[in-house]
């Protein structure tokens, strides 16, 4: 992900004329087939709030959405070389997470050293690897690891986020939940995944939602901002499309829907819903937002499933790290597992493969 | 491609479902003798077979044996010695089988979903994940039934042998809504699969055999129309139920007329899916996607018509098309196919031409770019727009994956055009507006309507159409009736038209009186200018009415259908009132009708008074009953409330006999009209002055104008020129044989539901002359679909 360009403050952006979306720019599906080197997507440098664009957004069938996730997922299958190749990508758009109570340095030390070298040399070698890197992109840990972080994977290009802003609840004074963010980014973070304050959806309280949102992006300089919703804790669909359209409208560079820690995980028609979303600012915007799906993505089917979601929905295009990310512990061994599956055609045990 | 390639390109790779077992099975199999007669394997008695094709490939799979008139004998035969120990066999006894069959699907369920593929070229995931499903699903809901039939049915037993005729869309899950209820009510039958698809037939009659289901009860002859023809026209069948094109559709109906066979037909639709601004426009995407490009739009039930509200048309075409260019046009059996092959080269080159027209017509027709897979019957997925209502796309059923859109304006211009069609299947409304939604779902005419959906079937909840769609239902209590017949009838006696003789002598009333047409709540002169003279019982002059014709006919339609709106747009609780207020009123008259009925006919005074008696009991039983034409609620396997409602028929024309003219008019006119409907009444032709005498009661009893009329005149004539209106949505004919098989005959036009007596008198006092059996006669049932959550 691009950490060094240039700066654009949210309220530079003229507002879109939102309210009669545009039609011409809509995702195309058949997006270029290999985009080895994608486009750099511009940075999303945010919207005066506009509550028409909630309007536009009201809309949203839970009944019709969970058929559509329910089929969606049956009318793509990926097997034999592709579904390696698949797994592959999905290890590529892994954030490797440690988000417990009870991390230590020496455990994100070696959280770090498996992101470096996740497949073991008999795995890239039946895969036909070569030289070709392929690691998570991401490590992911709370703020007193940051540094840890910074240091084990110097040099390595692959991202550092730290959870922020009062994660997981998020109900902090602002004033030190955007602190949180300054010095975790001093300490080296250049991903930075904040909590909304569900709270604000609840009540509708859009602009306050805003404006809070747009304070994290501010402290976050060049590091780029993924914004939690707590979609467990929000409920309803309308309320997640609406709480992604205001935080794409403050200026998130991803839009994520859980911390894990509700009773409710990412699931499918979440997803889909916030994907529309992203499409939706799309359209109207010419801006891609990110999107993360975090929380109970622990198997190869369900990673999976998301990418058909997401090459469905979205296009080919955000099926790459700046634009898509897998929040996931477990699922890196799932995918060794798989992986070794197809290299010996034998089933793997998870205690051959070496722990995060 | 190697792994590294594959990440790179993060395509979708051919992932085909395994036909390994499927061809095991179609290598191990004779099928010289596929036809399955009596619990045995017969060939042709011609030693005729006809070839199956794989529509992906064209190439033969299979060459089937071909059914004769002999053997369609045989298997009737079959299934009539099969008849009566089998509807005589306890419910329980029925339901273990049809839950043996269910389960024995299940087992077998993946060689069927690839069969199924390989013959028809559904994707693979829609024979595994919806058709076999919802055929399993039918067979153990309907083990329920066949239980429960004696209590929920009393007084009914199965109508006796059924032929069955299905499509090649769905072979085995129209099998499955044929077979199923049929079996639970006790009847037995003869199955005739579609020449494309003769497969999957082949394939259950084997299953049939191991779970239990007796010789004979289910008979499958293959072949062509001319075997279809055979079932049609055979005398031992009691029943035809026939799924396909509305012109077969029609031929049946023609085929049947007098023939006393009770009949469904469930054809073809144009079905409207309505957008609204308020609607979750990604989600409607999706809906169309499972409503037109399901089965590759070879669906009766397809959302063919796009509808969608101008403020949000161009966004929401955007969004089409976007998500088209995603749809996989390909090999059916690959599990990442959208769209397969078309079922035939003939169904190709019909869809091929239709399109061509279309855009001659002025539709501009747009396609995802990508190339077809060469050697099957392939077609891009195709919406059509800028097409007119007169367009041929907006017209026509297309049957295949072509979409032709149009905008409205407003909610009524919606529904204007959603109604502007000869067809009434289905239709599907989308907006998140609950009060919009279920204002616009009774105002449709179709059958079945969707909301925030689309093509979600289930054995519990009635499918089935209207107009030209067909008649009659199928799933849970009202398709189950449809097998059905009274246990204890006794046929009455044959009806012998009027013939006028010579009348002598001349009225002796003080002031003369002319009796006239009642059209449109006015008293009017006949058309045609002529009178008739009507004779009393020792053949007196009594008085002389207006001879009826086509042109009073039509103006008492046009009256009737203005009333449609007003009469059946009236509360259950109104329309009851004013039935009170009738039956009130002819009571205040009771003795000079009884007079007119004496004098007339000739009966006892007492029979005469009787009968006045018993026809102001029936109106007030129907009046009773006007708002109480309560529908059901059902249960279907999903987050969804499905109800069925009761709506009225429409326009019904109603042509009474001569014996009893008052009670045997009112009989029918009173159920007719307490269930909403308007009403073309032909009264007795010997005695219509019963009639003339009613309309003043009907003048003074607050019945909204057009909402009955009378027209006097032959009934044959008459009968027949509303057997052909168009604009007559029900015919109830209790006269001569020639004159109601005629009229069955004639209303294949426009399919409109043809009741009569076969020609007989009718015992109107009971079970067949209850206001109970005319009250279901006149409505439609019409389910609908609200899944919800939030």
């Amino acid at each position: 992900m691009n950490t060094t360009g240039p700066e654009s403050t949210p309220r530079s952006q003229p507002t879109a004329a939102l309210h009669h979306l545009p039609t011409s720019r809509s995702v195309p599906a058949n997006a270029p087939a290999n985009p080895a080197e994608p486009e750099k997507s511009q940075r999303n440098p945010g919207l005066h709030f506009d509550p028409r664009f909630l309007d536009e957004l009201r809309a949203v069938n839970l009944s019709a959405i969970e058929r559509r996730a329910a089929t969606l997922v049956k009318r793509r299958s990926i097997k034999g070389d592709n579904q390696s190749a698949w797994l592959l990508r999905a290890l590529a758009l892994m954030d490797l997470t440690t988000l417990n109570s009870n991390d230590t340095d020496e455990r994100v030390r070696r959280l770090c050293a498996k992101a470096l070298h996740p497949l073991s040399t008999e795995l890239r070698d039946g895969l036909g690897l070569g030289d070709r890197l392929i690691r998570p992109a991401a490590v992911c840990v709370y703020h007193p690891f940051v540094a840890t972080a910074a240091q084990a994977l110097h040099g390595s290009g692959i991202e550092i986020a730290a959870v922020s802003t009062a994660f997981p609840h998020g109900l902090a004074p602002l004033e030190t939940r955007v602190r949180e963010i300054e010095l975790s980014v001093a300490d080296g973070a250049t991903e930075i995944d904040v909590v909304i304050k569900r709270g604000l959806v609840f009540a509708g309280r859009w602009q306050e939602l805003y404006d809070e949102v747009q304070a994290f992006r501010q402290a976050c300089g060049s590091a780029h901002l993924k914004v939690i919703l707590g979609t467990g804790d929000l409920v309803s669909l309308r309320n997640v499309t609406l709480a992604s359209a205001v935080a794409m409208m403050a200026g998130a560079d991803f839009i994520k829907t859980s911390t894990g820690k509700e009773s409710v995980n990412a699931t499918l028609p979440v997803g889909l819903a916030m994907v529309r979303a992203i499409r939706t600012y799309h359209g109207a915007t010419g801006i891609r937002i990110g999107f993360k799906p975090a929380g109970g993505i622990s198997t190869t089917k369900t990673a999976l499933d998301w990418l058909v979601l997401i090459k469905e929905e979205l296009g080919r295009r955000w099926l790459e790290p700046d634009l898509f990310r897998f929040g996931a512990s477990s699922l890196l061994t799932d995918i060794e597992r798989q992986l070794d599956h197809h290299v010996t055609g034998s089933y793997s045990a998870t205690h051959r493969h070496a722990l995060a | 491609m190697n792994i590294l390639e594959r990440f790179d390109a993060m395509d979708y790779a051919p992932a085909p479902e395994s036909r390994a077992d499927a061809d095991t099975w179609l290598a191990g199999r004779d099928f010289s003798r596929s036809l399955f007669i009596g619990g045995e394997w017969r060939a042709s008695s011609g030693a005729k077979t006809f070839d199956t094709h794989d529509p992906a490939t064209g190439k033969l799979i299979a060459q089937i044996a071909e059914a004769e008139r002999a053997d369609v004998d045989a298997a009737v035969q079959a299934a009539s010695d099969a008849l009566p120990a089998w509807r005589d066999a306890s419910g329980y006894d029925r339901a273990r089988v049809l839950y043996a069959i269910g389960r024995a699907l299940q087992r077998h369920a993946r060689l069927f979903a690839v069969l199924e593929t390989i013959d028809n070229g559904k994707p693979i995931r829609e024979s595994r994940d919806i058709d076999v499903p919802l055929a399993i699903r039918h067979f153990i809901h309907h083990a329920g039934w066949a239980q429960s039939l004696s209590r929920d049915f009393p007084g009914e037993r199965a109508v006796g042998v059924c032929g069955q005729i299905i499509p090649w869309n769905f072979p085995l899950l129209m099998l499955a809504w044929k077979i199923a209820p049929a079996l639970a009510a006790g009847c037995t039958v003869v199955l005739k699969p579609a020449e494309y698809t003769p497969l999957t037939a082949i394939l259950f009659a084997e299953i049939c055999e191991r779970a239990g289901v007796p010789k004979g009860v289910i008979n499958i002859v293959q072949g062509g129309p001319a075997v279809g023809e055979a079932i049609v026209e055979h005398p031992g069948v009691a029943k035809i139920a026939f799924t396909g094109s509305s012109e077969v559709g029609k031929r049946i109906r023609r085929a049947t007329a007098g023939s006393n066979k009770a009949l469904s037909l469930e054809l073809g639709g144009k079905s409207a899916f309505i957008v609204f601004d308020d609607a979750d426009l990604d989600s409607a995407v999706e809906g169309l996607v499972d409503g037109i490009w399901f089965n590759q739009g070879q669906v009766c039930c397809a959302g063919s018509r796009l509808l969608i509200q101008e403020s949000i048309a161009e966004r929401f075409i955007a969004k089409v098309k976007t998500r088209m260019a995603g749809l996989r046009v390909g090999d059916p059996l690959d599990k990442n196919t959208d769209l397969g092959p078309l079922v035939d080269a003939t169904q190709l080159a019909r869809v091929q031409n239709l399109v061509a027209q279309g855009s001659a017509q002025g539709a501009a027709c747009w396609q995802p770019q990508g190339d077809l897979p060469a050697g099957g019957h392939y077609f891009q997925p195709t919406l059509a727009l800028d097409v007119a209502p007169s367009n041929v796309l907006a017209q026509e059923e297309v049957f295949g994956p072509v979409l032709a859109t149009m905008t409205f304006r407003d909610v009524g211009e919606a529904i204007e055009l959603a109604n502007n069609t000869r067809y009434g299947l289905a239709a599907s409304v989308w907006s998140e507006t609950i009060s919009l939604a279920l204002h616009v779902a009774p105002k449709l005419k179709a059958g079945v309507v969707w909301i925030n959906g689309t093509n979600m079937l289930d054995a519990a909840v009635p499918f089935g159409g209207v107009r030209e769609s067909g008649f009659g239902r199928e799933g849970g209590h009202a398709g189950l009736r449809a097998y059905l017949a009274p246990a204890d009838t006794s046929p009455g006696a044959p009806i012998v038209p009027f013939q006028p003789q010579p009348v002598q002598g001349s009225s002796e009333t003080l002031i003369d009186r002319t009796p006239k047409l009642f059209i449109g709540g006015k008293q009017v002169r006949p058309d045609s200018g002529y009178s008739m003279a009507i004779a009393d019982a020792q053949n007196r002059h009594v008085g002389e009415v207006g001879i009826g014709s086509r042109k009073d006919i039509r103006d008492a339609v046009s009256a009737a259908r203005a009333a449609a709106k007003s009469w059946g747009g009236a509360t259950g609780f109104n329309r009851a009132q004013v039935l009170y207020y009738l039956a009130e009123n002819l009571s205040i008259r009771i003795n000079e009708f009884a007079a007119r009925i004496q004098n007339l006919t000739g009966v006892a005074p007492d029979a005469a008074r009787a009968e006045v008696e018993a026809s102001i009991e029936r109106l007030f039983a129907c009046a009773g009953q006007a708002d109480k034409q309560e529908g059901r609620v059902h249960n279907p396997p999903s987050r969804t409330i499905a109800v069925s409602l009761k709506e009225p028929v429409g326009v019904i024309g109603i042509v009474a006999p001569d014996a009893q003219p008052l009670l045997g008019l009112i009989a029918m006119l009173a159920p007719a009209l307490a269930a909403g409907n308007t009403v073309v009444a032909v009264p007795s032709p010997r005695w219509p002055l019963l009639a003339t005498d009613l309309y003043q009661v009907i003048e003074t009893s607050d019945l909204p104008a057009g909402a009955v009329n009378i027209v006097t005149g032959s009934a044959a004539e008459l009968s027949k020129v509303l057997a052909r209106h168009a604009d007559v949505d029900g015919l109830w004919i209790v006269a001569d044989a020639d004159t109601a098989r005629n009229a069955e005959e004639d209303s294949a036009v426009n399919l409109k539901r043809v009741w009569t007596s076969g020609g007989r008198a009718i015992d109107w006092m009971a079970v067949e002359g209850s206001a109970e059996r005319f009250l279901t006669r006149a409505v439609e049932i019409k389910s609908v679909w609200i899944p919800f959550g939030h």
